[in-house]
């Protein structure tokens, strides 16, 4: 597979994954092997320094990258003060801003979510914002530094797969940036859909997480990224094919 | 507007007579649907449903999977102080019993906060009872913040206050607010208040909504089953925690199920929630109110709590005193009531790992 850069850094899997909901925090590690997931993310809320069987961070592999979210945040202020505690305790650059004022939909604010993305990309944060996919508040995000958009593919927790379908359609062709699809991917085939479609990475959790093998769901979807990103690639190939061939089907009207 | 005007639309609509009458099918079709009513809520805690219990834990377990993963938050209460001006009925901390009272210094509170943090509890409720003058705001104010450097969220249970002095308590980092109403029946509920701010009904029901108001992030509601009608009460909390889940959407909103313990009012119940009631109304909980805290309390037996795990329990209190002065042991006072579940934290958090579930100590930053 092509790998994936963000923010100068190489991916070589386009699954994202995310460490809550376990029902055994020792099942993260397995499940990051068999899933191949390069990058996990983390909510700073639930990273207990004070022991170390709680800690989150003891259970990650060193060579998996942190994606720390802002949950808790209502306020771009409360997420950027959150993102640099992140950064304080160690868990590097990235950042996913989660900015979220509806308990019910957990639905994220894109106008706070902008504000705090300009600030932090200015701090030298890599910024991925969780967001309502709206192609305005995308290209705002493009501006305001983030290093790629998150928009959602239906609620949080609710498994219900790419029910933004058409609006994301419209940012993975209008932005500059890659799209990852965050939330909302409750089975392997809404994953592959999502990356024939051209989004650059999925982000996995509840759909994991909650699973009854949680491992082999972190394979089943490892393959289904892989599958629905060759078939994003095949597709590319196949429309360039038809812009090249060589006896064009309209070539008659210009024929002397 | 408030919640009052919705109790007032159901004035005439007799609970009793309507869970009476629900068929099978009413059952079946309400576990059928994705998104319930206020009937649908009846018809899953009516004796018909009994029958359905397994398919509707199932559907519960489900749901609270979905919204919070195979975890149980952990928490405990930490009382400061059981002086109180008022006169409940069915309460141990009643002015009129002699019991044996305690108010901790802040001496006392920090360390009492500091036995508390060593079972590596991070999320603290403290109690008091209503003493204005004794436990004043600015006594739960310089508590909030002692408790700040030992615990990541502090909630309260104590009287209600001004949405002013919420919101204060909240820029100051108070992260929930617990109130019951105890009773929405109005009647009984003057019957088992006799005497200070207690008594008015009125303002006590408003509380979460003037919490609400003032920022605070948490708010847990419930009634304290066996003080009335257990059938209305729980009908009118599953509309209240609705009501101000629709209206407050930023606002974490959980619920309760206390059941009337031995204390030393020596009250009787009027009516007992026996444990299948008791699950029922939890499981109708998740189903009409899907994405809700539900709280389970050392009320319960240990027995007991260890087979809610997995069936729509969210959080869970651990190795809890309730007494003033308990964690430390120096000179207890009287409990409120009788815990049941007496295991400590590390046996609570083992018994939730067995039933293949993640116990969390810490889901909060205190950035404040
Ligand atoms: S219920 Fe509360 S207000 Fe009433 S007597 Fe007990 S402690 Fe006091």
């Amino acid at each position: 597979m092509d790998k994936l850069i963000l923010g100068e850094k190489e991916f070589n899997s386009r699954l994202f994954t995310g460490t809550g909901k376990f029902s055994d925090k020792s099942l993260i590690k397995p499940m990051l092997e068999m899933s191949k997931s390069e990058m996990i993310t983390l909510a700073l809320r639930r990273v207990d320094f004070d022991m170390p069987q709680e800690n989150i961070l003891n259970y990650i592999p060193k060579n998996v990258t942190l994606l720390p979210n802002t949950s808790g945040a209502k306020t771009a202020e409360e997420a950027v003060k959150i993102a640099r505690i992140a950064r304080t305790v160690g868990c590097g650059n990235f950042i996913k801003i989660e900015i979220i004022n509806d308990m019910k939909y957990l639905f994220p604010d894109n106008e706070e979510t902008i504000k705090a993305t300009k600030i932090l990309a200015k701090e030298g944060f890599i910024v991925l914002p969780y967001m309502m996919p709206d192609l305005i508040a995308a290209k705002r995000l493009e501006d305001a530094g983030a290093a790629a958009i998150m928009p959602l593919g239906s609620p949080i927790g609710s498994n219900k797969g790419l029910q933004t379908k058409y609006m994301i359609e419209i940012l993975i062709e209008n932005c500059k940036l890659p799209i990852i699809i965050d939330a909302g991917i409750g089975r392997p085939s809404h994953a592959a859909k999502a990356m024939e479609m051209g989004a650059a990475a999925v982000l996995v959790n509840s759909a994991i997480a909650c699973s009854e093998n949680p491992i082999k769901m972190g394979k089943a979807f490892s393959l289904a990224v892989q599958a629905g990103r060759e078939a994003y690639l095949a597709k590319l190939a196949e429309e360039k094919k038809y812009a090249e061939a060589s006896s064009p089907l309209t070539g008659f009207l210009f024929e002397e | 507007m408030s919640f009052y005007d919705v109790i007032k639309k159901y004035e005439d609509f007799n609970i009793k007579e309507y869970l009476e009458n629900v068929s099978y099918e009413d059952v079946e079709k309400t576990i059928n649907k994705e998104n319930l009513n206020e009937f649908d809520f009846l018809n899953l805690i009516s004796n018909t449903s009994l029958e359905y219990i397994e398919i509707i834990a199932r559907k519960s377990q489900k749901l609270t999977k979905r919204y919070f993963g195979n975890t149980i938050s952990l928490y405990a209460p930490l009382y400061i102080s059981n002086y109180c001006t008022n006169k409940c009925t069915y309460c141990g901390f009643n002015k009129e019993n002699k019991i044996k009272r305690k108010h901790l210094s802040y001496e006392e509170i920090e360390k009492e906060a500091k036995e508390l943090a060593k079972t590596g509890i991070k999320h603290v409720l403290f109690l008091t009872g209503e003493a204005k003058e004794l436990v004043s705001f600015e006594y739960i104010k310089n508590t909030l913040i002692i408790l700040k450097k030992y615990f990541k969220s502090i909630s309260i249970e104590i009287y209600p206050l001004k949405e002013n002095e919420y919101r204060k308590l909240k820029n100051l980092g108070l992260d929930g607010v617990t109130i019951y109403q105890e009773t929405y029946d109005l009647e009984t509920y003057k019957k088992v208040h006799l005497e200070g701010q207690k008594k008015d009904y009125f303002y006590r029901l408003d509380t979460p909504e003037r919490v609400a108001r003032a920022g605070v992030r948490q708010i847990g509601i419930g009634a304290l089953y066996g003080l009335s009608d257990i059938y209305k009460d729980a009908f009118f909390s599953a509309l209240h925690a609705k009501y101000l889940m629709d209206k407050y959407i930023d606002c974490e909103i959980s619920i309760s199920l206390p059941r009337m313990k031995y204390s030393e009012s020596k009250f009787k119940p009027y009516q007992k929630l026996d444990n299948k009631k008791f699950i029922q109304i939890m499981l109708a909980f998740r189903l009409y109110l899907k994405y809700i805290g539900i709280n389970i309390s050392t009320r319960e037996s240990a027995e007991f709590r260890n087979n809610l795990i997995g069936l729509g329990a969210t959080k869970y209190s651990a190795g809890s005193k309730t007494d003033v002065g308990g964690y430390t042991k120096e000179n207890k006072s009287t409990p409120q009531f009788e815990t049941d579940d007496k295991r400590d934290v590390n046996e609570i958090c083992n018994a939730i790992k067995n039933r293949g579930y993640q116990p969390v100590f810490k889901d909060w930053e205190l950035i404040i």
